[in-house]
């Protein structure tokens, strides 16, 4: 098993919460994994990126074309990262706008569950539904109660089911 | 019992904390700096690990933290010091002595680079700074190689009393690897400093003796063979070809040769210690290669030690001097090295959306008013969230820590010379944790050459760029227990100044008062330098967003669409909808701090 994924947002959207859970499910799973995080100035609400490379890969960082999954949480980002994907990856999006790729308003389904911050999980949701990604729910719901803090751990499970039924 | 019960995933910055515990360090130091600042905070958050005594401290700057690592090692124990790459220039002065001297438990110093740079003033490379310093420097491809290093680096130190480096580059400390975790070491050793004035105290008359001893340990060193270059051999399609690379930049080759379907199809050699290079090794690169091609981060240190004719790399100007050696960068010069079909050319740097101040930062409601009470004054500024100013054009001048009140100073002396009564109003902003690591000396020199000049001191009571690192004014050391606060207010007196209030800046009119008032001292016959502390808590702290009013933001009909809170106010919750010609709220990222709301001409914005 081999996947490489980005992740890309804006600092303050938990890009690095989610660039986790992704990580530690290839942790619970006996996989190899490496992570590239953004961390510093551009977490002051610049773009942000995330790499993961889950499998037998020795650097962390993703080439052009190579990857196979993005998560958008924040779609003007597309511009800057959507090379990084395979010309088949699959992307998907938070967006208003429909696309070829797997879009969905997730700030607003965040917003009803009362923190916008909830988009990076719904995205994750979204990713197991499409089978676009190499774990389930269970393993997903594994590693997000094992990194959350306790508080809110029953809502961030219920962020990652909405994306699971959007 | 599960057999990868000791695996963890853990950050690069973990990772080497994890190592430091592990190998029994019981001081370690540093200062906080992108992309170092984990490591320290991660061995205070473990510190109950050790199975020893463990002192743990961020320290006021990077070369106060050498040298108290340095003197523990002095008495025989385990020691470390943490910083970013230009933090090493801070502590330049004992570094590079520190070569000469020596030490006796072993002392590892981890500085960081930043390749890109990401975060960084420069992309200045540690190895070559090691190199000009005669210290040896480990160059870890990976956070696991980078733990696994650290009880080597100390070892060999203490083979040879010699001073070791570990350079991890952005991309070991922010990355994240599942890594296996060892015991604990526990070395019983007990402080035990042994007087050597010859050695700890030298004169000149002494040196060139260490100096003779120092060059004689390093070509020892070098033949170690725990640190030769590690080789996988190529299949012979490129013969008398090879390719040397260390640091990350080796995982990125490993990778790429993977992609390229071309593993094992070339004779391939890691550096994991690019300084001391072994010379029967480069003697061995001349003898069996015509053609060798070196990468590395950042500068050409491997490539101009090995003098190779058939060299490949920066130095031969075959590959990219400047930036990151990305996956990408590297395909390129792969391609070329090896005659492969040609790639597309690397995408063009595009950074996206650009950081800005947090919503609620006290520092933007500060840099507003400084920039509408003097729209023509020079504005030094320095390291920190508030280099962020510079979008809402109250940062003029950005060079390296502490320096803007000296570079303040010296924009005043020169103005001076030629409008003695008419210079324009320089107004220094530098955060309180840089006040502490290098201000301080700068305000004493500026107060001395009556530097007329405005001090403004963003006091936040954290070091927040780099993720709430306590500061010396808020009495927490770094493991959370309490100490003696050191108060700004009078240090600042003690220093000579004697034009001092302070404000919060979310009180613009009183701020701005304070402002005029200051500019008033530095142009009375008595003038001197001004000081303003300007102190709000950082919003990403826990407790500050509470303790303070909440409104509900909106924007009126009325607005006219003039854009100053979106461009001269800058908040990242507030833009323009073009289409209707108004400014509007992004809800999800406004805080209801309601500093904007003074800021609008026509007062549209509303605040409940």
């Amino acid at each position: 098993m081999k996947q490489q994924i980005i992740v890309s947002g804006i600092g303050g959207q938990g890009v690095l919460f989610l660039t986790r859970v992704i990580a530690q499910i290839a942790v619970n799973r006996n996989l190899p994994v490496l992570t590239s995080e953004t961390h510093g100035m551009a977490q002051r609400g610049g773009s942000v990126l995330s790499c993961i490379k889950v499998g037998d890969f020795a650097s962390p960082l993703i080439r052009q074309g190579q990857g196979d999954l993005g998560l958008f949480l924040w779609d003007a980002n597309l511009d800057v990262h959507r090379g990084l994907l395979k010309p088949d990856g699959a992307g998907v999006i938070n967006s208003r706008t429909e696309g070829t790729d797997i879009c969905l308003d997730a700030t607003s389904m965040a917003r009803e569950l009362g923190n916008a911050v909830l988009t990076n999980l719904i995205l994750l949701g979204a990713a197991v539904n499409n089978q676009v990604i190499f774990c389930d729910k269970q393993e997903c719901e594994e590693a997000i109660r094992q990194l959350a803090p306790a508080r809110f751990v029953e809502q961030n499970i219920a962020a990652f089911h909405l994306g699971l039924e959007a | 019992m599960d057999e990868n019960s000791n695996i963890e995933l853990l950050m690069g910055n973990e990772a080497m904390a994890c190592g430091l515990i592990e190998a029994g360090c019981q001081v370690v130091a540093a200062y906080p700096g992108t992309p170092s600042t984990e490591i320290l905070q991660a061995v205070a958050d473990r510190h109950g690990e050790a199975r020893e005594a463990l002192h743990v401290e961020w320290s006021v700057n990077e070369k106060i933290a050498f040298e108290v690592a340095l003197a523990a090692s002095y008495t025989g124990k385990r020691s470390a010091a943490i910083m970013k790459q230009v933090g090493l220039n801070v502590a330049a002065d004992p570094f590079m002595r520190s070569a000469y001297l020596g030490i006796k438990g072993g002392m590892l110093t981890i500085v960081a680079d930043d390749p890109g740079p990401h975060s960084s003033q420069n992309e200045q490379d540690t190895r070559l700074f090691c190199l000009q310093g005669r210290v040896p420097v480990f160059d870890p491809a990976s956070p696991a190689e980078a733990k696994e290093l650290i009880p080597l680096a100390l070892e060999l130190g203490e083979k040879y009393e010699m001073l070791t480096v570990l350079r991890p580059a952005t991309r070991i400390c922010h990355s994240r690897q599942s890594i296996e975790r060892m015991e604990t070491t526990s070395l019983a050793r007990r402080a035990d400093f042994r007087r050597d004035p010859s050695r700890w105290a030298a004169t000149p008359a002494f040196l060139p003796r260490l100096h003779r001893e120092l060059n004689t340990k390093l070509e020892a060193f070098a033949t170690e063979d725990a640190i030769q270059p590690r080789k996988i051999g190529g299949d012979g399609r490129y013969p008398r070809s090879a390719i040397v690379a260390s640091g990350i930049v080796y995982s990125h080759l490993v990778d790429l040769l993977e992609e390229l379907d071309l593993s094992g199809s070339i004779d391939l050699f890691q550096v994991v210690v690019p300084y001391p290079l072994n010379p029967a090794w480069i003697e061995q690169l001349k003898r069996d290669y015509n053609r060798v091609m070196v990468a590395e981060e950042t500068y050409p240190v491997i490539e101009m030690q090995l003098y190779h004719p058939g060299a490949f790399g920066k130095h031969s100007g075959d590959i990219v001097k400047e930036g990151e050696l990305t996956p990408d960068v590297l395909h390129i010069a792969l391609s070329h090295f090896l005659s492969l079909p040609a790639t597309a050319p690397a995408p063009e740097e595009n950074r996206g959306q650009r950081p800005s101040l947090c919503p609620g930062c006290g520092h933007r409601s500060a840099f507003y008013s400084i920039k509408k009470v003097f729209p023509k004054g020079i504005f030094p500024s320095d390291i920190g969230c508030y280099t962020l100013g510079i979008n809402l054009k109250a940062v003029d001048t950005v060079h390296c820590m502490g320096a803007c009140i000296s570079q303040g100073a010296g924009f005043y002396q020169s103005y001076v010379q030629d409008h003695e009564d008419d210079f324009p109003t320089v107004v220094v902003t530098i955060g309180d944790s840089t006040f502490f690591h290098s201000g301080i000396t700068a305000l004493i020199n500026a107060v001395i050459q009556r530097a007329r000049i405005i001090v403004v001191i963003l006091d936040n009571a954290i070091t927040a760029m780099t993720g709430g690192q306590p500061v010396p004014h808020t009495g927490i050391t770094a493991t959370g227990a309490e100490t003696k606060a050191i108060s700004i207010e009078p240090l600042v007196k003690a220093s000579g100044v004697e034009f001092l209030e302070c404000c919060d800046p979310y009180d613009n009119q009183r701020f701005e008062e304070l402002l005029r008032a200051a500019d008033a001292h530095i142009r009375s016959p008595q003038g001197s330098v001004a000081v303003l502390i300007a102190r709000h808590g950082c919003m990403m702290q826990p407790g500050i967003r509470q303790q303070q009013p909440n409104h509900t933001i909106s924007i009126t009909d009325a607005c006219i669409a003039c854009r100053r809170c979106v461009d001269a106010f800058e908040c990242p919750a507030l833009s323009m909808d073009t289409e209707n010609g108004i400014a509007i709220v992004d809800q999800d990222r406004c805080i209801g701090c309601g500093t904007c709301i003074p800021v609008c001409p026509i007062a549209a914005i509303k605040g409940e």
